[in-house]
């Protein structure tokens, strides 16, 4: 039977670890080399990594993280943030990552998916959704919209109907984030994600509200997520990767308890 | 040396990385007298079946590995690797290397899980093996050990073969092969440490061949 995943997310700007909360005022909390092995070493399923400004610049920086990160930890890890091309998907598979993930490049050019998925299979293609609730309208029946650069500018873009078309474009997975519930820790956006998780067929990732193990059941089992990701509350300690897992399991969720 | 076969298909770097780290001396190549010189091959892979077996045609590597194979040279397939290893796939309808009888499946879209929810496709993450058979390369990794797996087509070798066994939907074979000759549809090289622990059994079994 095929476990529920927990995915750390490690917000990277200059080859430095970050976490903001909604995207303003982050500070540097460590290396992501390390923090990635110590978290391979608590039984994280997969890694998150996000490069958050990704200038070119900051790019090289990064596949550099990339590579080291490959050579130390031996678990599927994905890389965001900025990849908007077919090259830059390429470099950053070359250097050791096993997923990309694309976000704001996706909205804007949507055929990124389809070439990204032809070109190294579904499987690497991870289309990143930042959804923000608003009004219901004639453009976004859902009452979820599809926003980017971190919840700043609204596309008029329905989420539901997003999810479905790069569903059909061929992405292998979806992350799909909250930003209404990001950095609140009251919890997933369990509406949104059952939302999504009954209308694709591919998993779901469930980002954005992470407060305690109980809101990681919820994301699986009420919201229908293939994996929860989860930052602040690993990174400042409130909680272990195992602590979390030895939750989900006591509460009936088939999480990796031996690794 | 263990030779990783080069056949210009899917990520061939993140093997090599795990026997790096293993200090197993490896080489990613396609060259003929590499691969009869190895004391063992991986054939890794991720991609389709149909561009995988073409380039092994264009380079004749198809036979070559083949030949090597019935010579008593020891191989791992991975994932695709494992599937080629089979007569056919469903996957572009291609007749594959034949090595072991079987085909390839496609999950089906009205699977449910346990709770009785339709299957995500592929089938991606951590998941069991039951060992129907003693298998040389799981000596020494706990019975509750998950393995990553990412894939749409599942092998179906001939029943003499499977060695392990996974639920996704359905029971499906996701370890088979015999000794010397072993094929697993997830990857080892991305199973934490079981995973590696896989690996470096392979190696011991090539060392001792």
């Amino acid at each position: 039977m095929l476990s529920k995943r927990i995915i750390p997310c490690l917000d990277v700007r200059d080859g430095l670890l970050t976490k903001g909360i909604k995207f303003e005022g982050n500070v540097n909390i460590g290396d992501p080399v390390e923090t990635a092995r110590l978290y391979y070493e608590e039984g994280a399923d997969e890694i998150v990594f996000y490069d958050i400004t990704a200038s070119a610049e900051e790019r090289k920086i990064m596949l550099k993280v990339v590579e080291k990160v490959a050579s130390t930890i031996f678990i599927p890890f994905s890389v965001g943030g900025g990849i908007s091309t077919l090259e830059d998907m390429r470099s950053t598979l070359l250097a050791g990552a096993e997923k990309i993930s694309v976000n704001s490049a996706a909205v804007k050019n949507p055929g990124i998916i389809s070439q990204g998925a032809e070109a190294f299979g579904s499987q690497c293609v991870v289309v990143g959704m930042d959804v923000l609730k608003v009004e219901k309208s004639r453009s976004v029946p859902s009452g979820y919209e599809i926003v980017i650069h971190g919840g700043r500018k609204h596309m008029g873009i329905d989420a539901l109907w997003w999810a479905r078309e790069v569903e059909r474009l061929g992405a292998g997975e979806i992350c799909l984030n909250s930003i209404d519930a990001d950095g609140t820790k009251n919890g997933y956006e369990l509406e949104l994600t059952r939302l999504i998780t009954d209308n694709v067929r591919i998993p779901v990732i469930a980002s954005g509200g992470a407060g305690n193990p109980e809101h990681m059941v919820d994301a699986v089992t009420r919201g229908g997520a293939s994996a929860a990701l989860i930052a602040s509350i690993v990174h400042y300690g409130e909680y272990t990767i195992p602590e979390i897992k030895q939750y989900m399991h006591n509460n009936g969720v088939k999480v990796r308890m031996d690794w | 040396m263990i030779a990783i076969l080069d056949y210009r298909a899917g990520n061939l770097t993140s093997v090599k990385r795990a026997l790096d780290h293993l200090d197993i001396p490896n080489e990613v190549t396609s060259n003929k007298d590499l691969l009869h010189s190895s004391l063992g091959i991986i054939f890794p892979g991720v991609g389709a079946a149909g561009s995988a077996m073409r380039n092994l045609r264009d380079n004749g590597l198809d036979n070559t590995i083949k030949s090597l194979v019935m010579s008593g040279k020891p191989m791992l397939g991975i994932c695709l690797g494992c599937q080629v290893i089979l007569d056919e796939s469903l996957e572009n309808t291609t007749a594959t290397l034949g090595i072991i009888p079987g085909r390839c499946e496609k999950f089906s879209r009205n699977l449910s899980d346990e709770s009785g929810h339709p299957i995500s496709i592929p089938h991606m993450g951590w998941n069991n093996i039951w060992l129907k058979k003693e298998c040389p390369l799981f000596k020494g990794i706990p019975e509750n050990s998950e393995f990553y797996f990412v894939h749409s087509y599942y092998p179906v070798p001939d029943p003499a073969y499977i060695i392990g066994v996974t639920h996704y939907g359905l029971d499906f074979c996701s370890v088979f092969g015999r000794a010397g000759l072993w094929a697993m549809q997830f990857h080892p090289e991305k199973s934490g440490e079981p995973g590696l622990k896989i690996l470096s059994n392979f190696y011991s079994y090539c060392l001792e061949k």
